[in-house]
């Protein structure tokens, strides 16, 4: 079970949990990633600094795949990360550009439509929501 | 400013607002493809191509011994649908308006849908974009009478091939305007409904096509179809004079089919 819940538990939605979940299990893979790069340093060990940074990797790795999640399932984070991720020059001025197409209105213009596949059980498509289209 | 040239419009930011709500409800509703197969992207309106990973050989050479390849690319392309608001509508919004005519934004969404999916579908010849239904020899038949009540033999057939070849599911069934009309005004000789009797064994969504002649019966498994978008749908502004603002509905995409045994066309008999 995840802890941290700061309110009653049957408050929240199905998807607020889901998204607790995955920011917990990004925070504890961000901590063991500093964790072992600390241990890394400390030991004199050659053969067991090797496989403490293996061991970090994999917790980068891991942290990496909670981070897509993250932009899949969260609109914000979708939109943030693509303003500074693989970026180049200085990151402050990645947020200034950023604001500033958002400023006046006009923005970017994408209205954000993205994939819409999904695969309900049960066959509930758009089947039932129309009339005839001619 | 990006190529869009939105700071241009004579529209304020409220304006904007709802020109995109009314765009965003009726693409959302209207496009069937992106219910269907895989959307990458958006890559950005610079990208201009997608890699298909294969490359082929030149004759020529260069100099004796080096051979050249070239890569094979699938180039974007760009949909636009451009369409014109009334200015008084425009200006109506910031007084508080809840009723503007936006028809028009609605309108050109609805084609923008529709050019879409008819190049999801049917792909586009002349850039040699392939079709979810193009090159498929031996599609599932309807004779031009066809009778409804058989309709879920058909997909049962459909859905039996795509299992004879592997292709796993969940499946979904994109049902063509004259399907769906016969679809769901059709029920079995007890009175269940034919549109039932399909949501019982179809475990993928029924997704209704208008822009699909029969229709199709493919895997939701992922990697078969992939629409990758440049840019995503977005609102462009051209020009504007005292009574009318011109703007227009814009993407940039591409389609590719990987595995064409993903889906089973039903197409009536002609002639």
């Amino acid at each position: 079970m995840t802890n941290g819940y700061h309110e009653q538990h049957e408050n929240l939605t199905e998807e607020t949990r889901d998204l607790h979940r995955a920011l917990s299990s990004l925070m504890e893979e961000l901590e063991a990633v500093d964790w072992y790069q600390q241990r890394v340093d400390a030991t004199q060990d050659p053969s067991l600094k090797e496989v403490l940074a293996h061991n970090r990797d994999e917790e980068i790795e891991h942290a990496a795949m909670v981070i897509e999640w993250l932009r899949r399932n969260h609109p914000k984070f979708d939109e943030q990360l693509r303003v500074y991720l693989f970026t180049s020059g200085s990151i402050a001025e990645q947020e200034e550009e950023h604001d500033g197409n958002r400023e006046g209105g006009p923005g970017e213009g994408s209205l954000g439509i993205g994939g819409l596949k999904s695969a309900p059980l049960g066959g509930r498509g758009n089947a039932s929501a129309y009339g005839d289209d001619e | 400013m990006n190529h869009l040239y939105r700071e241009l419009a004579p529209v304020s930011d409220g304006a904007w607002a709802q020109i995109e709500d009314e765009a965003r409800q009726m693409l959302t509703s209207a496009l069937a493809g992106r219910k269907l197969v895989d959307v990458g992207g958006p890559l950005g309106w610079e990208t201009s191509s997608v890699s298909l990973g294969r490359a082929a050989a030149a004759t020529a050479r260069l100099v004796e011994g080096a051979g050249l390849k070239v890569r094979r690319l699938r180039p974007m392309a760009e949909l636009r649908v451009p369409f014109e608001v009334a200015r008084t509508e425009l200006d109506a919004i910031p007084r508080g308006a809840v009723d503007p005519d936006l028809g028009p934004v609605a309108e050109a969404a609805r084609i923008a849908a529709r050019a879409e999916d008819t190049f999801i579908f049917n792909g586009f010849a002349e850039i040699g974009s392939p079709g979810l239904v193009g090159n498929v020899e031996d599609p599932v038949m309807m004779p031009e009478d066809f009778d409804y009540e058989a309709f879920p033999d058909k997909v049962v057939e459909a859905m039996a091939r795509l299992r004879l070849k592997g292709v796993e599911g969940p499946y979904a069934v994109a049902l063509g305007p004259r399907c769906y009309e016969g679809v769901v005004s059709t029920t079995h000789a007890g009175g269940y409904p034919v549109l039932d009797h399909l949501r019982s064994f179809v475990d993928g969504p029924l997704v209704w096509a208008p822009a699909l002649d029969g229709s199709l019966v493919l895997s939701l498994r992922g990697g078969d179809f992939q629409l990758t978008l440049g840019a995503d749908f977005s609102i462009g502004y051209l020009d504007h004079d005292a009574d009318r603002v011109r703007l227009y509905i814009e993407e940039s995409l591409a389609f590719e089919v990987y595995e064409p045994a993903a889906a089973v066309p039903m197409s009536y008999q002609r002639g």
